[in-house]
């Protein structure tokens, strides 16, 4: 596992997006071979969607051949509703780059059958040969997409009901009106994101510094679904220092002291401009 | 192959590097177009999975509602109101300079005129009809020949003896005939028709109003000596517009405010917006004047031209029908002497105009010559504004409000 301590947001959100970057543009994604990301919604992603965006604007980087694969969206919201991961990722993301909309995937939480719904969505990562990196954020009771603690850690694709905290806490997306939060949501299970060949986890701010301190400084365990990525061979948190507040000394000195060898990771950046022939 | 062949296979446009003026404000967003209609470009890409075939860089530019004009006489030395023999290409000539303005549909203002004029006009109409339909834009909605044609507004003949202004007075009619019948034996048709100017103090007008509403055709007061009461009760009955405000009316008396009074009346029905006609072009509405009607009443306002035959032409000395005119900077008078002949404002003027002086937001500026007339004539769910599924007409302006380029259902019609 990689934990990577970044000063605050801004710096945590940059040193993903370059990540991201430099992991797409190494693959040289072509008509052939796609790279297939996996990706998160709500507030802690933004700031590396940004990046992306200018990364994009810039020309350092291209979605044309890359297939994204959201991890979870709101039954029975309305698909235009404010606040449905489809408003969230075309307003925040897809209008801004250039993926072909036939290769961004969400869960379409008003489908008829909504668990055929999940398991068309499992198949069309299988087909799609898996996901390359699946990038995620965390509650502050560590659910990883909408796992919430008690879900199982080799659970799949499928319809998930809400924990009353996460309901509570989306009230104040939906005029703080409980009556009108989604109690439900099709989301892709822990097993599912385990299955990426490397996952990259954000995690700013001091409310999350609990799940973090959960998430690696303890063990495995279904009531902090996020700590299940302690197994997976190639897992990095990025978080800013925040996050950090409930980790021991030893555990961030360790981590800081690695940051030079992780920063090779993202510097130098690449660009597809390198690449032009 | 770019949109789902299931919905549409036509061509898709994407306007980027731009703000777009939408929901009263500019936002940095694209706007894009399909078979002359704005696009919602989400539902494209979820339900669709489609992208645009063509990318328009905006170079950073305001993209806004196309203007419209609802009082326009003429210009380029055209007269809508003087039967000339092409009228219809007049007109056409008229619709065709003012895409340089941004103006992208208009309504030809008739004013008060002899019976036969009228009858006359109604008869071009269809021959522009004839004329300006093109393959895939009706004549209707404009194209690269010209603006589109909201409908006439026939300013006169039933208004004030005393406020008539320019009007010829042996023209003016009464409407003791009966009302309706009164307008249809002098315009013989309401067809085409958008607005139609009266003064609310002619006996028998209420029930005009009335019945002029009904049809759908917007009434506005104006050439009137009516005291507030008199106003009231014909908005009360349908009036929604006043032609040029403070210009042809009663000056506002604290004890009377006349129709200027109606900007901020108590008796005006829920949910209805009195709009009002403004000349801002520094000359026939006093800066100070605009300020107090824009602060009484912002949603209201409604930039017009009121542009006469002498609109566009270059400074210098001019003969237009009867008259001898001369075209001094933004003046155009009466030859040799210092009386103003009409307005020669074009739309863009008025907005910066408007901007500048009465310090309104960039957005406010352009919404009065879009969105505001938009309203008034009860068409904003298909012009007036950048929305999802409305028509595609639409300007491109630089910081300043000058006008860069003209789009009418997504195609340019004009450009610097």
């Amino acid at each position: 596992m990689r934990l990577v301590i970044l000063e605050d947001y801004d710096l945590a959100s940059e040193w993903a997006a370059k990540y991201i970057r430099n992991r797409i543009v190494q693959a040289r994604p072509s008509a052939d071979r796609y790279f297939t990301l996996g990706l998160p919604t709500g507030s802690t992603p933004l700031g590396c969607y940004k990046k992306l965006i200018e990364y994009y604007k810039n020309g350092d980087i291209s979605f044309k051949y890359v297939k994204t694969f959201n991890m979870d969206e709101y039954v029975g919201l309305p698909r235009d509703h404010p606040e449905s991961y489809h408003s969230y990722m075309w307003n925040n993301f897809f209008k801004h780059i250039d993926i072909n909309p036939a290769n961004a995937h969400i869960l379409d939480g008003n489908a008829a059958d909504l668990q055929k719904e999940c398991d068309t969505f499992e198949q069309k990562i299988a087909d799609a040969g898996g996901i390359d990196l699946f990038v995620g954020g965390i509650g502050p009771d560590g659910h990883i997409a909408f796992n919430e603690p008690g879900s199982s850690l080799v659970s799949r694709t499928r319809v998930k009901t809400l924990a009353q905290d996460t309901i509570l806490a989306n009230a104040r997306f939906f005029g703080n009106d409980l009556s009108k939060v989604p109690t439900m949501t099709l989301t892709v299970g822990v097993g599912t994101v385990m299955d990426a060949r490397e996952v990259m986890i954000l995690i700013t701010g001091a409310h999350k510094a609990f799940a973090l301190y959960k998430a690696i400084e303890e063990g495995v365990n279904h009531m902090w679904t996020v700590s299940a990525f302690q197994q997976h061979p190639r897992t990095i948190f990025v978080c800013d220092e925040d996050a950090t507040l409930e980790l021991r000394v030893k555990t961030v000195k360790y981590f800081k002291g690695l940051m030079h060898v992780h920063n090779k990771l993202v510097d130098p950046m690449h660009s597809v401009k390198d690449y032009k022939d | 192959m770019p949109s789902n062949k299931s919905v549409s296979d036509a061509p898709i446009t994407q306007f980027i590097n731009c703000r777009i003026l939408r929901d009263h404000r500019l936002q940095r967003d694209d706007l894009w177009v399909r078979e002359g209609k704005i696009l919602n470009p989400e539902k494209l890409f979820f339900d669709e999975e489609g992208f645009a075939d063509l990318q328009v860089d905006c170079g950073d530019g305001i993209l806004a509602p196309g203007f419209i004009d609802v009082q326009i006489n003429g210009g380029y030395g055209v007269d809508f109101s003087q039967a000339a023999d092409d009228i219809s290409g007049g007109m056409a000539l008229v619709a065709k300079k003012i895409l340089e303005h941004g103006v992208t549909s208009f309504c030809p203002t008739l004013v008060t005129s002899p019976p036969h004029i009228y009858h006359k006009v109604r008869a071009t109409d269809r021959v522009l009809v004839s004329v300006q339909v093109l393959p895939q834009v009706s004549v209707d909605d404009g194209g690269p020949g010209g603006a589109g044609v909201l409908g006439v507004h026939l300013e006169g003949p039933f208004i004030s003896r005393e406020k008539r202004g320019a009007h010829p007075e042996r023209y003016l009619c009464s409407l003791a005939g009966g009302g309706l019948k009164d307008l249809l034996e002098v315009y013989g048709s309401l067809d085409n028709v958008a607005i139609v100017t009266l003064a609310p103090e002619i006996p028998g007008s209420l029930e005009v109003v009335r019945q002029l509403k009904e049809r759908g055709i917007t009434v506005s007061l104006g050439h009137s000596v009516a005291d507030l009461s008199q106003a009231e009760q014909a908005v009360q009955h349908g009036a929604t517009f006043i032609t040029h405000l403070f210009n042809a009316m009663l000056p506002f008396h604290h004890r009377d405010p006349g129709i200027v009074g109606l900007l901020t009346s108590d008796q005006v029905p829920e949910n209805r917006t009195i709009f009002y006609g403004m000349i801002a072009d520094g000359i026939h509405t006093n800066p100070a004047a605009l300020r107090i009607a824009h602060r009484a009443h912002p949603a209201g306002l409604v930039l017009v031209t009121d542009a006469i035959t002498a609109m566009g032409l270059p400074p210098g000395r001019h003969t237009l029908g009867q008259q001898d005119i001369e075209i001094e900077g933004l003046h155009a008078y009466v030859a040799g002497t210092k009386t103003l002949s009409g307005s020669i404002a074009t739309m863009d003027m008025c907005v910066r105009h408007f901007q500048q002086a009465s310090g309104c937001s960039l957005e406010a500026a352009l919404e009065a010559a879009s969105l505001h007339p938009a309203q008034l004539l009860g068409i904003s769910h298909r012009k007036g504004t950048l929305n999802y599924g409305t028509d595609a007409d639409f300007v491109l302006l630089d910081d300043e409000l000058s006008v860069r380029a003209t789009y009418i259902a997504g195609h340019q019609v004009w450009r610097k």
